[in-house]
């Protein structure tokens, strides 16, 4: 069983959800997302999505762009975000998940890719823009390597499709819950359980979800196994980090996270979901985590 | 990408289909102003002294370039798949004038994705795209050109696919938008393959056409591929000259790479990050270029060459002058790679250069170039 399964199998048994963070590696700069990481294992993340920034993040909305931007403007390369992962590696257990689009990686050379990211301590792939058709080449070097490759679903996956998709999956399956890029989003569509049940119905691996920045709903929600957090840098709360004004509003969002994050055994997932990931932003939005009390001033 | 798989049914199905057919080539004839000439430039080849140079006039269409050709082509496709709104990416404007050309004729709504730097070179297309009913969303993101656009006009499919046609404009972007493309352009050269025929008594020597995403040039080509003695030329833009960086010719300068989701060479630094293109015609400011034409060059059937700013301007300038036309900047390219091919040549040589567009709009830009202020 790969790391990653077994952190879900874990949770599971437990009767729990995986907090994922997403943090884009290299910004503002390789050694604050270095200390990010740290700070949210410290404060409880099951694993972490280290996205390797692009210049074309099409998937991604404005927030991860400007992530990316900042991270490519600050010198981040696919190299430099896989030693950022042995030094991670090196101290932490957590399974590091490389979050990417595909030409970076085609570029570095996918068998090239996998065996270095595995020989640093990764323990899966994500390749945004890379369907499974077109996946043979990543997949077969991921598996050698003993890699998961982590397949994405949408509302508009049909159901034959999931089934293919799954098949060949590995580690969990990222469901996009939204239609739309990352981010600007108000909450959960009803319709999202009814999802998660059809995917549930053709596959075991666990499923993660995609949450809303802003999302509020706290709703029972049965037993969620694992979510995906992204949302704004909020530097503010962060002390390396100066914070820019237009990213305030998401500082709020890693405050709600922080709260969803700390009633993880009260609140629940979309039934029948094992992982809940929250779209939004880009960097630090757990530093929220450090500061619990500022957050329920909100 | 389940909406890709269901578009690419569609197509093959329509494809086949006679009254869908009937119903393009209805448009073609009775609205976009299908066929276009095939113009003997005989001033211009006599002035430079070598062969002849044959136009085909696209610039004479409705909305003054080929890009009408596809527009209307998958706005009837949208419509059999009851979408109800068009969005588009474009980068003179020339594509988005034409979408929202037939969102107007067809009452769709019309979304156009444009880079903020292409707005301001191309204000006149801005406003043409307004008046014709479309937002025009200005993309501020990346390099804030073509590719920025269509990059965003993803970003508004991915979340609109239920109601939204994506109707992409070049021989671009993911499977099977290429192919797609390239059949709805394909009349341009089945027409000028037929015309010449009909005037010259035979096929051309060498057909040239500009490239950037290559969709005219895909158009002027395809029916030309099994002639094996007519010569092939795309010509892609040099800008300010391939040692400077500031190009938009990724065949002659690119890697292979994958963006948009097509595998095809790129402009892009060796992490595989994207770099911008330069040209001083919007719609070659691209920094990949479609697939087919990757396989083209590779199988050896067509030969890419570069004109930078300067030479297609100069080009712009001898023809105007010579023939009384104002060509695209865009097609400039392919106008300026016939004036140095042409003197080289003996007059029973026959060059067949696709003028894709009118140059209207690149007034304030050819102005610009030249030093002259416009009031």
């Amino acid at each position: 069983m790969s790391q990653i399964a077994s952190v879900f199998a874990g949770l599971r048994a437990r009767g729990e959800a995986a907090l994922v963070p997403y943090f884009t590696a290299g910004d503002p700069d390789l050694p604050t997302s270095e200390a990010l990481v740290r700070a949210a294992v410290a404060e409880g993340a099951d694993a972490i999505e280290l996205g390797v920034p692009f210049s074309d993040p099409m998937a991604d909305g404005p927030v991860l762009q400007r992530s990316a931007g900042r991270a490519l403007a600050a010198g981040t390369t696919l190299p430099r975000v896989l030693e950022l992962v042995g030094r991670l590696r090196a101290t932490i257990s957590q399974p590091l998940i490389l979050f990417g689009y595909y030409n970076p990686f085609f570029r570095y050379g996918v068998a090239e890719l996998a065996r270095d990211a595995a020989s640093a301590g990764a323990d899966g792939l994500l390749c945004v823009d890379l369907p499974p058709e077109e996946a043979h080449d990543l997949r077969t070097a991921a598996r050698t390597a003993n890699l998961d490759l982590i397949a994405l679903l949408a509302p508009t996956t049909p159901p034959a499709r999931i089934r293919t998709i799954a098949r060949t999956a590995s580690g969990f399956l990222y469901f996009v819950s939204v239609l739309g890029t990352t981010g600007a989003r108000a909450d959960l569509p009803s319709a999202l359980p009814e999802w998660v049940r059809r995917v549930r119905q053709v596959t075991s691996l666990p499923v993660g979800v995609g949450l809303p920045a802003r999302w509020r709903t706290a709703a029972p929600m049965g037993h969620r196994r694992g979510w995906r957090v992204f949302s704004e840098a909020s530097g503010r709360r962060c002390a390396p980090l100066p914070p820019p004004a237009r990213d305030r509003r998401s500082a709020a969002d890693g405050q709600r996270v922080e709260r969803r994050r700390t009633r993880r055994g009260a609140l629940s997932g979309v039934p029948g979901a094992d992982g809940l990931q929250a779209p939004g932003a880009a960097v630090p939005r757990l530093p929220a985590l450090r500061a619990p009390r500022a957050s329920r001033r909100r | 990408m389940p909406a890709l798989l269901v578009l690419e049914r569609a197509y093959a199905r329509l494809k086949r289909d006679a009254s869908f057919q009937r119903e393009l080539h209805g448009w073609l004839k009775r609205y976009a102003g299908r066929p276009t000439r095939l113009y003997f430039a005989d001033h211009l080849s006599r002035r430079l002294g070598g062969a002849r140079i044959y136009l085909k006039r696209e610039d004479l269409l409705h909305t003054g370039a080929h890009k009408i050709n596809n527009t209307l082509g998958q706005a009837l496709l949208a419509r059999r798949l009851r979408k109800t709104r068009l969005i588009a990416e474009t980068g003179a404007g020339q594509h988005g004038v034409a979408t929202a050309t037939v969102a107007a004729l067809f009452g769709l709504r019309c979304a156009i994705f444009m880079g903020a730097e292409d707005v301001e070179r191309q204000s006149l297309n801005v406003f043409r795209m307004k008046l014709l009913g479309a937002t025009v969303h200005v993309v501020e993101s990346g390099s804030r050109t073509l590719k920025d656009a269509m990059t965003e006009a993803l970003r508004d499919w991915i979340a609109t696919v239920e109601d939204t046609f994506y109707l992409i404009g070049s021989t671009a972007g993911p499977h099977p938008y290429p192919v797609i493309v390239r059949d709805f352009q394909a009349v341009i050269g089945e027409e000028a393959r037929r015309q010449i025929r009909a005037t010259a008594g035979r096929l051309p020597d060498v057909c040239i056409a500009c490239v950037g995403g290559g969709s005219n040039a895909m158009g002027l080509f395809h029916a030309f591929r099994d002639d094996a003695r007519v010569e092939l030329v795309g010509v892609e833009a040099a800008g300010r000259g391939l040692e400077t960086g500031a190009h938009a010719a990724s065949l002659a300068a690119g890697q292979v790479g994958v963006l948009h989701g097509n595998k095809t060479y790129l402009l892009q630094d060796e992490t595989g990050q994207i770099r911008s293109a330069h040209s001083i015609a919007a719609g070659l400011d691209y920094p990949g270029v479609g697939p087919e034409h990757a396989h083209l060059r590779d199988s050896g059937r067509a030969r890419y060459v570069t004109v930078g700013d300067d030479e297609a301007v100069e080009a712009l300038r001898l023809l105007t002058a010579t023939e009384g036309i104002i060509p695209a900047l865009e097609s400039a390219h392919a106008v300026a790679h016939a004036v140095r091919l042409a003197p080289r040549l003996d007059r029973r040589k026959i060059l067949l250069v696709n003028l894709s567009g009118r140059g209207d709009k690149d007034m304030p830009t050819v102005a610009a170039h030249l030093g002259v202020t416009l009031a």
